[in-house]
């Protein structure tokens, strides 16, 4: 079994909020991430698939056929986009490093599973250089 | 690191399929990458040495078993690579079974190699 891993990167602005709390309380769990008015972050996206590699080619994946799903399916999307204001899944969701992880392997599971051969692995999403945040699917 | 060039290209595709699938990577003359290789061995720290394994001898296992073998070399040449394509999966395998050939075994829990800043293949022990 071989994990090829594609990086690709994004850039978007967000804010963490919860409607059902108190601006106290929002101000006190999220800190200066709750300033109304956004801040952005360059986003890395790593997608790991795992599959053997094809007897006739050697590859797990075309990496160019990747590189284009994670264009399709995730940085459409996302990139230069207000992911609060601008992205489906995060008008109730909070969009934490956590939960982008989680949505991008949900846009990205469903084609890339329908190949048949390999499989998505992790999805790793750098908010910074410093934090990053990984789904490996439901247990 | 290491620096090799290589061409994807089989004999079992036809030439318009070898370009279909390859791409660019399948151009005549080959092209090369810099690779950065990981690999990462797991095991008790010997209470003597504080160490799970002296990197000395990683550093000897990964100099003489794989930079001098594939350093400035192309990688199709490789006996190796004759009858395999040398995609980075492959290369990837193949360092991994080179090197657990080299440690205790069940030490190396896999290998990971970096083909370019938005590429990299891991190889686990499985």
């Amino acid at each position: 079994m071989i994990f090829l891993t594609r990086r690709a990167t994004f850039a978007a602005s967000h804010y963490y909020w919860n409607e059902s709390w108190s601006e106290e309380k929002n101000r006190a769990v999220f800190g200066k991430c709750a300033n109304r008015n956004g801040h952005g972050h360059n986003y890395t996206l790593e997608v790991t698939v795992a599959g053997e590699p094809d007897a006739v080619t050697g590859f797990v994946v075309d990496l160019k056929w990747l590189k284009d799903v994670i264009e399709s399916e995730v940085l459409s999307a996302y990139d230069h986009r207000h992911l609060n204001l601008e992205v489906p899944e995060f008008v109730k969701a909070v969009p934490t490093t956590e939960n982008i992880a989680i949505a991008a392997w949900k846009r990205l599971e469903p084609t890339i599973n329908a190949t048949g051969g390999a499989k998505l692995s992790r999805v790793r999403v750098y908010e910074t250089p410093e934090i990053f945040a990984e789904f490996r699917g439901e247990a | 690191m290491l620096s090799a060039s290589h061409r994807l290209h089989v004999e079992a595709l036809s030439e318009e399929d070898n370009r279909r699938v390859y791409g660019k990577c399948n151009n005549p003359h080959g092209h090369g990458h810099n690779y950065t290789i990981e690999v990462l061995v797991g095991g008790e720290v010997d209470p003597a040495t504080g160490m799970v394994m002296n990197l000395v001898d990683l550093d000897a296992v990964m100099q003489t078993k794989v930079v001098e073998r594939f350093d400035h070399m192309n990688l199709n040449h490789d006996p190796m690579f004759v009858n395999q394509v040398p995609t980075t999966e492959n290369l990837s395998r193949e360092v991994f079974r080179i090197v657990s050939g080299e440690l205790p075994a069940g030490m190396l829990e896999y290998v990971r190699v970096e083909e370019t800043e938005s590429n990299f293949f891991e190889c686990y022990a499985s």
